[in-house]
Order: structure tokens, then sequence, then C-alpha cells
């Protein structure tokens, strides 16, 4: 016995290697193995880099945006200047025009400064105006015939500074630039120092940036993304009624029911190829099937709504097709093994499985339509177009509306900086909407994933 | 010589429940099942055998119609429930299932309560008048699935929960519940511990007083303990089909022979 154990001990080879000091083959292994790692490290890290570059610069120029400068001044006004007639009459009353009011305000802003001890050092007085927004006459005007019984009286305004002092507070505007610059001299600038010190000049939050209306070139400090934000809204409303039944219904019907032939596949394909069509091919043809022949009317919310759904329809079918694919088939089995029938069997376990998917696919699909520009372009779903708010529901679908990325895009277009400043602010509010969204994605995602 | 008459005469005795003659099944321009005729039994266990390929689990499938839902699969021949054709133009497969019921390999509990998954059946097919009455079927199926005093206290606990033999145990009430006829079970113990697969076979013998059952099973043991009658398959074709007991100690064909002892499969 034991002569057998050393006879089959002896052919043995000796211990070839310690299994505690690495052999060559084993160290250039895990050489390649960490150099691979910090190649994925320094790949996250640059990549996380630019993220922040982006978020700051975003954040940076976006953020004045949000706060404008008002000048707060008691403006007289005069009854032989605005009312003739004497009779308080809105109808007599409105004959006057803003230009009427427009030295109105001048002359209670001049009053203003004096009062406050200011000195105008510019010759023609007149000149002030150039400090207020160019829709400040409008402003007063609106106030009075709003209110009749005020005209006589001394009535304190807040008015919009003009972009060029705004810009001067933001630090955007140096005394440097109105060199060059007709629409603003650097004595203003004197001014406006001291009429901050007298109080007279503030900067501060302005929610009608957040929901004010788009306004014409000359006024950026009146624009607002309001309007174009219901535009977007209007637009998503039918995006999420057209795009979430069809796509369902049509990813169901492929991926449980159709046979699996030539024909299917076919669909398949071109399914797949709609999803990498470029957006503004969607909008042309938006413009000649929706505008040109179904005459629908132009830049309308619902037209805009129905070019992204055709964009979004392939996202939802191909996210919704793939979570009904993740469904195990065993659990499709077992509904048909105890006798369900085929659509009992989808829509009462594949499809509630599935859900999730469906819908996180789905608010993907909806926050890259909120983003869409280009399409919009097309259908003229741009310009100096939403500066009213819709009247009601219908009016929201069908009248000229813009929508949030193709506002900010018409204000980047614009050639005052203080639109550009706005085109950032634009961003960041969009970025809000579409973190938003993703957030929702994710909680219904766990929501309905911790069923089980 | 002696023994065959009286065979014939045993089997007379129980009713013919399912009957196949000429039974072919193609995967696109795969031959999967040959020519195969067989009768099997009311309130019998019957097995299928067979090397692993040989079409078990593809002719089990043709008993209810789940070959079905395959779009390449193609059946021939002719298939008997009670004397009616299955696969007649007018039968709807959907009410076909609920008189076959089926287990598969994988226990497959619906991710929905112990309670819902066996009422699942029975509301489908609208067996309960109220919820009492729906109450009474879940707590007697689960009662001759063999788990109900495993699971009476966490009825709408997750059936996903269980361990795998409760869960095929779970299947098995589950199918129970839509009181089929016939038990088609597809290798029900395969994913299962030798414990779990005891209590199985257990059952399914007690089964047997109410059902036909049809098992597959590469377990000759199994086979053996739970059948009363064996077919054993062989490249797609019904090799032999007998009285378990006579497959397994005095096997006509020299295929079934070898492969019961261990020469191929
Ligand atoms: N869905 C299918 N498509 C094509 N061929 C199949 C399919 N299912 C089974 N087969 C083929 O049919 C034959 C029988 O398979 P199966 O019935 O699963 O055998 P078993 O259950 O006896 O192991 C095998 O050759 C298998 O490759
Ligand atoms: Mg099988």
């Amino acid at each position: 016995m034991t002569d057998a154990t050393s006879a089959g001990a002896a052919p043995r080879p000796a211990r070839s290697s310690s299994i505690l000091e690495q052999d060559a083959r084993t160290r250039k292994r895990n050489a390649a193995e960490s150099r691979f790692k910090m190649y994925g490290i320094a790949a996250i890290g640059i990549g996380i880099f630019f993220l922040c570059v982006l978020l700051f610069a975003i954040v940076r120029n976006g953020i004045p945006a949000f706060t404008q400068t008002f000048i707060t001044a008691e403006i007289a006004l005069p009854g032989d200047r605005l009312d003739k007639t004497g009779n308080r009459d809105p109808e007599e009353m409105a004959k006057v025009s803003t230009f009427g009011y427009k030295p109105v305000i001048v002359d209670g802003l001049v009053r203003a400064l004096e009062d406050a001890g200011i000195e105008i050092p510019f010759e023609d007085k007149a000149d002030v105006e150039k400090m207020i927004s160019a829709a400040a006459p409008a402003q007063v005007r609106d106030t009075v015939l709003a209110n009749p019984e005020l005209v006589g009286q001394t009535v304190e305004f807040r008015f919009l500074a003009s972009s060029r002092v705004d810009g001067y507070e933001k630090g955007r505007v140096t005394r440097g630039d109105l060199a060059r610059d007709k629409n603003l001299d650097a004595e203003h600038l004197d001014v406006v120092d001291a009429m901050k010190d007298a109080g007279m000049l503030e900067r501060t939050f302005n929610w009608d940036f957040i929901f004010g209306a788009d306004a014409s070139e000359s006024r950026p400090e009146q624009a607002g993304i309001g309007v174009a934000m219901l535009g977007s809204f209007f637009m998503m409303l039918v995006v999420l009624a057209l795009a979430l039944p069809i796509g369902v219904a049509a990813s169901i019907y492929l991926e449980e029911f159709a046979p699996k032939n030539r024909w299917t596949d076919l669909i398949e394909v071109n399914i797949s190829n709609l999803a990498a069509v470029p957006s503004i091919v969607f909008g042309i043809l938006g413009l000649a099937v929706f505008i040109q022949i179904a005459h629908l009317p132009q830049s309308a919310p619902l037209v805009g709504g129905l070019v992204l759904t055709l964009m979004t329809l392939p996202t939802v079918i191909i996210s919704t097709r793939a979570s009904l694919k993740a469904v195990p088939p065993s659990i499709r089995d077992a509904a048909l093994g105890v006798g369900a029938s085929k659509m009992q069997s989808t829509f009462h376990h594949v499809l509630p499985l599935a859900m999730p998917g469906i819908l996180t696919g789905t608010i993907i699909g909806l926050a890259q339509a909120l983003g869409e520009t280009a399409p919009l372009l097309l259908i003229g779903m741009v310009g100096y177009i939403a500066s009213n708010y819709p009247d009601g529901v219908v009016s929201g679908f069908m009248d000229p509306n813009s929508a949030m990325p193709a506002q900010i895009y018409e204000w980047a277009k614009r050639a005052d900086p203080a639109y550009y400043e706005r085109a950032w602010g634009g961003i960041i509010i969009l970025l809000c909407f579409l973190m938003t969204m993703n957030i929702i994605a994710i909680i219904l995602r766990r929501r309905f994933e911790r069923r089980w | 010589m002696y023994d065959s008459p009286k065979a014939e005469a045993k089997l007379d005795q129980k009713e013919i429940k399912i009957a196949a003659e000429g039974v072919q099944v193609f995967y696109g321009d795969t031959h999967a099942i040959k020519d195969v005729n067989v009768q099997i039994e009311d309130k019998t266990v019957t097995a299928f055998i067979g090397p692993s390929g040989c079409g078990k689990s593809t002719f089990l499938r043709c008993l209810n119609r789940m070959n079905d839902t395959i779009d390449s699969c193609r059946v021939e021949g002719n298939i008997r429930l009670d004397g009616e054709d299955i696969y007649d133009k007018r039968v709807d497969p959907v009410q076909l299932r609920a008189k076959v019921g089926m287990v598969f390999q994988k226990p497959n509990p619906f991710p929905k309560s112990i309670y819902d998954n066996i009422a699942y059946g029975p509301r489908i097919h609208g067996l309960a008048k109220n919820k009492a009455d729906l109450d009474d079927i879940v707590e007697r199926a689960l009662k001759r699935g063999a788990i109900w005093n495993e699971v009476k206290d966490r009825l709408h606990a997750p059936g996903t929960g269980l361990s795998g033999g409760q869960q095929q145990r779970l299947c098995i009430a589950r199918a129970v519940a839509t009181e089929p006829e016939v038990l088609l079970m597809d290798e029900p113990c395969s994913a299962l511990d030798p414990i779990a697969t005891g209590q199985v076979e257990e059952l399914i013998d007690e089964l047997r007083e109410n059902y036909s059952v049809v098992i597959v099973t590469h377990s000759m043991q199994q086979a053996a303990r739970v059948s009363q009658k064996t077919a054993f398959f062989h490249l797609g074709n019904l090799v032999e089909y007998g009285e378990t007991g006579q497959i397994f100690t005095k096997p006509q064909d020299p295929r079934t022979e070898s492969y019961i002892t261990g020469r191929i499969g």
C-alpha cells in the first residue's frame, strides 16, 4: 500500500510554480486590465468634464435672463394731453396713440430725476427715454385706458429699463461698448448709477420671462417664453394622445399577433429606418401633407403635434416592442395553458409587465419631441408669433404659436445680445422640463417595477 | 401468448380519452413527429419517454394545440378528444385548452399573488358566481395541488416568492382550478430537487383519480414510479407503447431495450 502511493507520487512533476508570485503572463494580463480600466475612467472623466462645462456655460449665460432691471418713477398724467375733450370717455382717449404718451413719460421722468436731485448731463433732456423700454408708452396707455380716472393725477409706474441699461446692470454692457452704440451714451450710465443710489432703479426676478409672451426685435427686455411654453404643451398633448395609443397598438400587434413573414419583416425594417430619418424630413412632410393638402392652419400646435407624432412613433414602437420582447415567453405559455385567449394573455399578463418599459419609452420619445426644432421651422412655428396667449383650448391647438426650442432658436438668431441672453435662459427652462420628464420616467419605472 | 389477452382485457376496461392517428408534425422542413398512433386512457397516468429531441414535447403540445403559437409548426393527422377532432376548423383552441390543461417544465407562476394565480383561470372562464365561490375554488385547487397547508396563511403573497417545488405545485393547482379533463405535464420535475420531485409525483398519483394525466419525463425511474402506461419515442417515431411494467421489464423493440438499459439516450 505504501509502495503504491510512493510509486504514484514519483512521476508527478515537482511543484511548477508558486501561486504566491505572479508569473509573466499574469502580470501582463493584469497590466492590460488596469490599462483598460484607466481608459474607461479617462473616458468617463472627459464626458463629465464636458457636461460640467456645458452646464456651467448654460447657467452662467442663462441666469441673468431671469432678472430684469426696472425703473420706478412718478408720472404726472396731464389731462390736456391725454384727454383733450375732458369727459374721460375711454373711446375718445383711445385716439391718443402711444406716440402721445412718450412726451408725458419723458416729462415725468425728467421731473422725477430732478426731484431726486440727479443731474441730467445731456443737452436734449428727451434722451432720458433711451433708458426705459420702448414698451413703456404702451404700458402707461393701457393703464390709463383701463382706469380713466387716473388722468390728472400723478401715478407711480414701474417701467422696464431698456435692454442697454439692463445689460449695464448685468455687466454685459460697458462704458467702452457705448462709444459705438447709438442706443445709449456713457452719460446715461452716470444717471443710471445715480438712480440706483436713489432707489429708483433696481434689478429683480422677472416672472414675465417665464410666463410672458415674445416681443418685437427692438424690445428684448419685454420678451418671455410663456406663450411658446403653452405651444409646446399643446403639441405634447397631441403627441401623447396619438403616439402612445397608435404606437402601443402597433407594437402589440406586431409583437404578439402578427405572423412572422416577409411582410412583417419589411414593416419592422421600415420602422427602424423611420427612427433614423432626419427630423427636418418629417417637417417638410408635415408641410406638404397637413398644411398644403389637408389645409390645416399654418404655425398651429396641432400641426406641430402631428409632425412630432410621426417622429415619436418609431421611438414608441421600438421601445414598446423591446419591453414586450423582454417579458418571458413562459408567462404567455402559462396564460394560454389555463385557457386564456391570446388577447387575454396579452392584456392581463404581458402588457402590465411591459408597462414600465412602455412608459419610459414614451416619455423619452416625448422629451425628444419637446426638444425638436427643425420640423417646426418648416411648418412656421417660429418667429414673432408667440405674442399673445391663446384664448382657450381650441385656440391653443389651432392658433399660430411657437414652441420652446423654436423660440430659443428665434432669439438666438436676433441681433441684440440681450436676446442672446434670453436664448440661454430659455434653454435653462427647456432643460428643466426635460429633466422633470426624465425623473417622471424613472419614478414611474420604479413604481411599476416595485410591485414584485 | 397467455398474457396478452389479459392485458387487452385490462386495456378495454378504461375509456379512451385521446386518440391520435397518423400524426405528423413539421417545423418548417424538420419532420419532428412521424406517423404517431396512440390511445391515451382516462384516469390513467401516461408517460412519454425517450432521448432528448425525439419529439416528446412536440407531441404533447399537439394534444392541446399549444403548437399553434409556433408559426413554423404544421400538424397533420387526426387527434380526437372524446371522439371529437381537436384540429377541426370549428374548434377554438382556447376552449380546448380549458379542457386540456398544461403544466410546463419550468415553474411559471404569474407575477401575482398566490390567490390570483389560481383564480385567474376560473375568472376568465366564468366558473365562479361570486367571491365566496371563487374562494372555494381556490381552496379546493390548492388542496388538490397539495400545497394548501403551506400557503393558506399567505394567499396574497406573490406566487413568485415560493420555492421551486412549491411554485410547480402552484402551477399544477392553477391548471387543476379550471376543471380540465386532461392534464399535460412537460417534464414537470426537471427543475426540482428530489424532495420536491417526490411531492409532485405523489400529487400526480392522486390526480389520476379524476384526470387523464400525460407526463413527459426524461427520467425512466420517474416514468416507472408514476405511470401506468408508457410510450417510448425515438427520432420522432413512437417505437413502443404499452403497460409501464411491460415496457420496463419486457420491451418488444430492441430500441426500447437499449434505451432503458442506457445504451441510447
Ligand atoms: N419551435 C421549434 N422550431 C423548430 N424546431 C423545433 C421547435 N421545437 C422543437 N423543434 C425540433 O423538434 C424536435 C423535437 O423536439 P422536442 O419535441 O422539443 O423534443 P423533446 O421534448 O423530446 O426533447 C427536435 O429536433 C427539435 O429541434
Ligand atoms: Mg422537451
